[in-house]
């Protein structure tokens, strides 16, 4: 089977990769880009343990494929922070240890500054229905839920 | 001697007894003594088993000291997730 | 000298909540799983499953698979160790079949090729010929007289005559005359009830990256709970030397008990060997679910007799439990656990244990007790309605304490389940009002915990800094505990510790992470090793300051003349003698290897309010309490994040999640969509009270807290339930469908 030739951008930088018509956009990110943090938890889009934003938009990158990220512009758990500055909700994440295995992180990580970007005064039952498609088996969100809400209170104050 | 309470499910490899008395200072002696009181226990106690000494549930120590008047219970071994 | 020849109360560290070591690297995307290794030169692994319940092997046909290109070989049986006995070939045979498929999705065959693609396009081009055979997947169904027979003589001594085969073990313990209890009672209720499987539901799927030579010496990454163990199960499979694998263990992405299990580590293995290059094998979602680690599900009789101001007279009960196609469902941990929280005079458990063709059960939080609290809770729980008693009154009035006969048998030592039934009276969840249409429920839940084979090392660097080394895996947040442990008995910053799991060539033999033994063993293991290197610093400044080794202590991070008769010196800081370490005598290195036997039993009691829709059968937990007895908690923040994951995936099991088996004996619902967890919106905060009665066999007093707050849930939300609902609900989960028709069957009744 020939492969299909992929231009696209990943956390800012410009990438190109070679892929077969069959391989999703988290293969080709684990795969083919070394950028691991994106973790397959299900590859039905269930767990959103692979969620990335293409374009802005919040998917699972497990129910893209990878030849569809021509010129797109895809964002990873990897991009979040800045250099070696942690974003607010990085650092959040570590303090309420809203995190045990830390598998479902990177997902919960993408989704909840997709949520942020978009809204962010959300009350505790926006950020629960928006999380619901990134499942947590270790803390029962309760540590998760209210690292989010403390996070988008301090940005609040920030701006 | 110490005096060695069973779970009720061994009584058919103990002519019925649920207490066995052995002659031990330590759990392995204990479990020696067993086997030797009653051989068909033996397969029961090489599958595993943990031994309570005084209300200290022993998982595999088989050097924990075992007094004469100590409470000794034979239990299915532990495990966990 | 004891293990817990120094009790320490006054604590700097312990007790405090600093952010974890791995934090960084898991909110980057850095922190490396199972899954995310790759190695030179790698194939990529797929695994053949059974699509049948029950069926003879006939014939396995790999000659079209292995003509697709980039297809490097195909793994049978064949290629596994012969002559395995006992657990090992339970093991082995679970791992890959042999001449019979014994459950939907058993392992059959296994590829190696260049891509993860090939691989999964060549395994469905391995032809298996099948002869189906009848099937049995419901417990009491497998334990019937006409049920097809899962294995001749797969049964123990310990089983009755006339028992049906299928039933393989069987427990029987109590004392007293449970008959004469009854007869005793104003009130005696007995109940059936049944449980299903339900999966741990870790969110990372079983991954491992293996390599084998054809000198026999072997690698192995892979997500586990227990690398050690792998290590020994991989040797005895493949055929190879224990000390010849060498096991790493990735991060770990949630095992709750399902990850104590080797599954695919011997076939990528196989796969290696066969082809002299790395392999690496990764399950799919649906492979965990078909192949791996649910729990025991149960049917149940429990009969409980209770005078008119709340006394338990006696107790018995009967647990069956279908662990799947191999012995091993914890039926005697169901029996021992089922009445443990109660001081009873007459008390009586028998428990089978039940083969039927699903995946062989696997460990799961406490294995065995919450489905017996479930039983015996609820059963409690409506002699209290009946009576008109308050639940923790009675409860309070019927506790087991220091010295209580054990329902299993010996005498409880320090325990603390009257302290959590006190804060939970005391909490304002328990006094607070109901809105309409919701219920409370309380419950207790018990748990032995577990010490088990433990070795540590502790390495001191030049710069006063320290390297531990432990043998067992973080799966709650463990890296964290341990520094704040060596930092409190060294007298140095947190942050001056780095904790590792080292792989299997560097530590002895550590036993798997289970039986919530972490804190307990490797932490009191990392005292004791923390103590060694306080001896070797003292002895050091010993010999600069011409004194007794015994005239040194050790203090605030430094050595120090024990007293003026020592002589006058100038405390030496930990980092001045490391610094000279190397003139001084060589390096310093603390070290504990050891079985520790004293882990302390736990004890829990949860209250939750539960809204139930009485139109659609729905059922919302509104507010959620836990209050457990940790004995000390080392890092409160990971304690209560210990409480919380219990309890949520105690309200997935009896809510939500089960195995669903169609009539063909294949699984229905093997994805997250259709097995469906607990999600945020689904669930409350979850309110946590920790409790510390200090363990007697702990130099702190810990105590394990990760199983025991799965145990109360089922329990506590089935009284809830049937509280709002105004019926007792008595199967598990108590999916609305369960619900609509407890409430139509009511109403029938009138």
């Amino acid at each position: 089977m020939s492969m299909i030739h992929v231009t696209t951008t990943v956390n800012g930088d410009e990438v190109e990769f070679l892929c077969d018509p069959r391989e999703t956009l988290l293969d080709v990110l684990r795969d083919r880009l070394a950028l691991t943090g994106s973790k397959e938890g299900c590859g039905t889009g269930d767990c959103g343990a692979c969620s990335v934003t293409v374009d802005d938009r919040l998917v699972c990158s497990c129910l893209m494929l990878g030849a569809e990220a021509e010129g797109k512009s895809i964002a990873t758990v990897e991009g979040i922070a800045d250099g070696e500055e942690l974003h607010p909700l990085q650092t959040k994440f570590i303090e309420y240890a809203a995190l045990q295995c830390g598998i479902c992180t990177p997902g919960i990580l993408v989704a909840t500054k997709a949520l942020l970007e978009k809204k962010p005064d959300p009350t505790e039952t926006e950020v629960r229905y928006w999380l619901a498609g990134n499942l947590c088996r270790c803390t029962g969100y309760d540590k998760i839920i209210r690292a989010v809400m403390d996070t988008a209170a301090d940005l609040r104050k920030a701006s | 001697m110490v005096e060695v309470n069973l779970w009720s499910g061994l009584r058919d490899f103990t002519d019925g007894q649920t207490t066995v008395e052995v002659e031990a200072q330590n759990v392995g002696e204990v479990l020696r003594g067993l086997v030797k009181a009653y051989p068909q226990l033996e397969p029961v106690i090489d599958a595993g088993v943990s031994v309570a000494v005084d209300g200290k549930i022993i998982a595999s120590g088989l050097t924990e000291p075992v007094r004469p008047d100590s409470e000794v219970f034979l239990l299915q071994q532990l495990k966990g997730g | 000298m004891g293990i817990n020849e120094k009790i320490t109360s006054d604590f700097k560290v312990v007790g405090t909540r600093p952010n974890r070591p791995d934090g960084v690297d898991k909110v980057t995307g850095r922190a490396k799983f199972g899954a995310d290794a790759y190695a030179p030169g790698m194939l990529h692994a797929a695994i053949v499953r059974s699509p049948h319940a029950h069926a003879r092997i006939v014939k396995i046909d790999t000659s079209k698979a292995e003509a697709l290109k980039g297809v490097k070989a195909v793994v049978t049986r064949a290629d596994f160790a012969e002559g395995l006995t006992g657990e090992n070939w339970n093991i082995l045979e679970n791992v890959m079949a042999s001449d019979t498929a014994l459950y939907d999705g058993h392992a059959v065959a296994a590829v190696a090729a260049t891509s993860a693609l090939v691989a999964r396009d060549a395994a469905k081009l391995v032809e298996i010929e099948y002869e189906q055979l009848p099937h049995v997947t419901d417990v009491d169904k497998a334990m019937a007289p006409d049920a097809p027979v899962i294995r001749e003589g797969a049964a123990d001594k310990s089983v009755p005559e006339g028992l049906h085969p299928n039933v393989v073990r069987y427990h029987d313990s109590g004392h007293g005359d449970v008959e004469a209890g009854f007869a005793e009672a104003d009130l005696v209720i007995e109940d059936h009830f049944k449980t299903e499987a339900t999966h741990q539901g870790y969110i990372e799927p079983h991954a491992c990256l293996a390599q084998l030579g054809p000198d026999g010496k072997g690698e192995v990454w892979c997500c586990t709970q227990g690398h050690f163990n792998v290590q020994k199960v991989c040797a005895a499979l493949v055929g190879t030397e224990t000390s010849q694998i060498r096991v790493t263990a990735s991060e770990i992405g949630g095992g709750f008990g399902g990850k104590t299990v080797v599954f695919i580590e011997p076939v990528a293995l196989a796969l290696s060997r066969k082809t002299n290059r790395p392999v690496k094998l990764v399950m799919s979602r649906s492979e965990v679910f078909r192949a791996t680690g649910p729990t025991a599900s149960t049917s149940m009789d429990v009969k409980i007799g209770m005078t008119k101001d709340g006394k338990i007279t006696a107790g018995k009960g009967v647990f069956r439990l279908q662990g799947g196609a191999f012995p091993g469902a914890p039926m005697e941990f169901t029996a021992m656990c089922a009445f443990a929280p109660y001081a009873l005079e007459n008390v009586h458990q028998i428990g089978y244990d039940v083969m039927s063709n699903r995946p062989k059960q696997a460990a799961y939080r406490a294995p065995g007790s919450p489905m017996a609290a479930f039983a015996v809770e609820s059963v409690i729980d409506e002699l209290c309605n009946q009576l008109g008693l308050d639940p923790i009154e009675v409860r309070l009035k019927n506790a087991s304490k220091q010295g209580t006969k054990a329902s299993f048998g010996p005498k409880f030592d320090r325990i603390g389940l009257v302290e959590t039934l006190e804060a939970a009276m005391a909490h304002p969840h328990f006094s607070a009002p109901l809105q309409p249409g919701q219920g409370r429920g309380i419950s207790c839940g018990f748990w032995f915990n577990h010490g088990g084979e433990t070795a540590v090392s502790l390495a001191l660097s030049e710069d006063g800094t320290v390297a531990l080394s432990v043998g067992t895996p973080d799966i709650g947040g463990s890296r964290a505990s341990m520094g704040q442990i060596v930092a409190e008995e060294l007298g140095i910053a947190y942050e001056s510790v780095r904790t590792t799991i080292a792989d299997t060539a560097t530590l002895g033999y550590n036993e798997i992470s289970h039986g919530s033994r972490v804190t307990y063993a490797t932490g009191l293991a990392t005292i004791k090793a923390a103590r060694d290197v306080v001896k070797k610093l003292s002895a050091r400044a010993a010999a600069k300051w011409g004194i007794d080794e015994e005239a040194v202590i050790w203090e605030d991070g430094c050595a120090k003349p024990a007293g003026p008769n020592a002589g006058e010196f100038e405390p030496l800081p930990l980092a001045k003698i490391a610094r000279s370490m190397g003139r001084t005598g060589g390096p310093i290195v603390g070290h504990y290897e050891a079985t520790p036997e004293g882990a302390g039993v736990s004890f829990a009691t949860h209250i939750v309010d539960a809204e139930v829709d009485k139109e659609t059968g729905q059922t919302k937990v509104v507010r959620y309490t836990v209050v457990q007895d940790a004995g000390k908690a080392i890092h409160p923040t990971y304690v209560e994040g210990q409480f919380q994951g219990g309890a949520a995936q105690g309200i997935g099991w009896a809510l939500n999640e089960e195995y669903i088996y169609g009539e063909d004996g294949r699984l229905q619902n093997s994805i997250f969509l259709d097995y469906r967890i607990p999600v945020a919106s689904d669930l409350p905060m979850i309110d946590t009270v920790i409790v510390e009665v200090p363990n007697p066999g702990h130099p702190y007093g810990v105590r394990g807290v990760g199983e025991t707050s799965i145990c109360p849930p089922l329990a506590a939300i089935a009284n809830a339930v049937s509280n709002a609902a105004g019926v007792r609900l008595r199967e598990l989960p108590m999916s609305p469908p369960r619900i609509l028709e407890a409430l139509e069957q009511q109403a029938a009744k009138g």
